[in-house]
């Protein structure tokens, strides 16, 4: 299918919301906060203390044990899948040259988003730091010893 | 063979290779996003199962993988501010240019802060 490109100077011709408008705000706005959240998160993550050798579940389990960083894991989770999706949205529009293709794969995009973003949820809201009948050893040292 | 055209404003300078390393950094953190995620879900399936993965995150080989990581996030999100002044500060435009080699400059200035550390911990 061949793409039709308006002329340059002619009147708008849409119809319904202009998504691509909100979705251009939506890059900057997610993106102002992803840097405040991922430079945070890599920083208590990967420099802090033993950096990346201190995490383990027992770690994952101290720091979703405070409120704060469940709310923050959650934000990055949502903003930064939505912003990466977004934007291979952008790169498939691009180079897709196909019609069908670029339709699947934008399709593609949008469901691995909604599954990653459904299962990160639930894994924050489900999460259980002290799971009965585990190894005390592996886990955060408020667990109830058992 | 075509020639280039000599004297415009954006092809072949620092606006289209700001964009090229915005794209190619931009598909490498999605992917490492989605693994990232799928990890760690693993802890709601048991505390050996999260250990077991996260474990692979310590290996010599995928630690330094972490530096580029690192590096990639850090220039994204850098030119990604610059992306945003150019589009709703005044002299954003005017600046492009020499707020792409801060955005480099600073982003180097984080990693070199960063990289001995990380490679500390993943070796030592």
């Amino acid at each position: 299918m061949s793409v039709v490109i308006e002329q340059p100077r002619s009147p708008r011709s849409r119809k319904g919301a202009n998504w691509e408008k909100y979705g251009w705000m939506y890059m900057r706005a997610s993106g102002a906060l992803l840097v405040i959240l991922i430079f945070g998160h890599l920083f208590t993550n990967l420099f802090l203390g033993e950096g990346i050798k201190a995490i383990d579940f027992a770690f994952v389990g101290g720091k979703w044990s405070d409120p704060f960083w469940k709310v923050w894991d959650l934000a990055m989770l949502w903003l930064a899948l939505i912003h990466g999706t977004n934007g291979m949205r952008t790169i498939v529009n691009d180079y897709a040259s196909k019609e069908a293709v670029r339709k699947t794969l934008v399709w593609a995009l949008w469901g691995i988003c909604a599954v990653l973003v459904t299962l990160g949820t639930l894994v924050v809201f489900t999460f259980d730091p002290c799971p009965a009948g585990a190894a005390a050893e592996l886990l955060p040292s408020f667990c109830p010893a058992s | 063979m075509p020639t280039m055209p000599a004297g415009t404003l954006y092809r072949g300078k620092v606006g289209m290779w700001s964009w090229v390393l915005h794209r190619i950094t931009g598909v490498a953190i999605f992917f490492f996003l989605l693994v990232h995620v799928l990890d760690t879900a693993l802890v709601r399936l048991s505390p050996e199962a999260y250990n077991a993965v996260i474990g692979t995150y310590k290996t010599p080989i995928i630690g330094l993988a972490e530096l580029g990581l690192v590096a990639a996030i850090l220039f994204h999100a850098l030119n990604g501010v610059r992306v945003i002044l150019i589009d709703f500060w005044r002299k954003g435009v005017k600046y492009q240019n020499v707020m792409f080699w801060i955005v480099v400059a600073v982003a180097l200035l984080i990693f070199i802060g960063f990289a001995p550390r990380h490679l500390a911990h993943v070796f030592g």
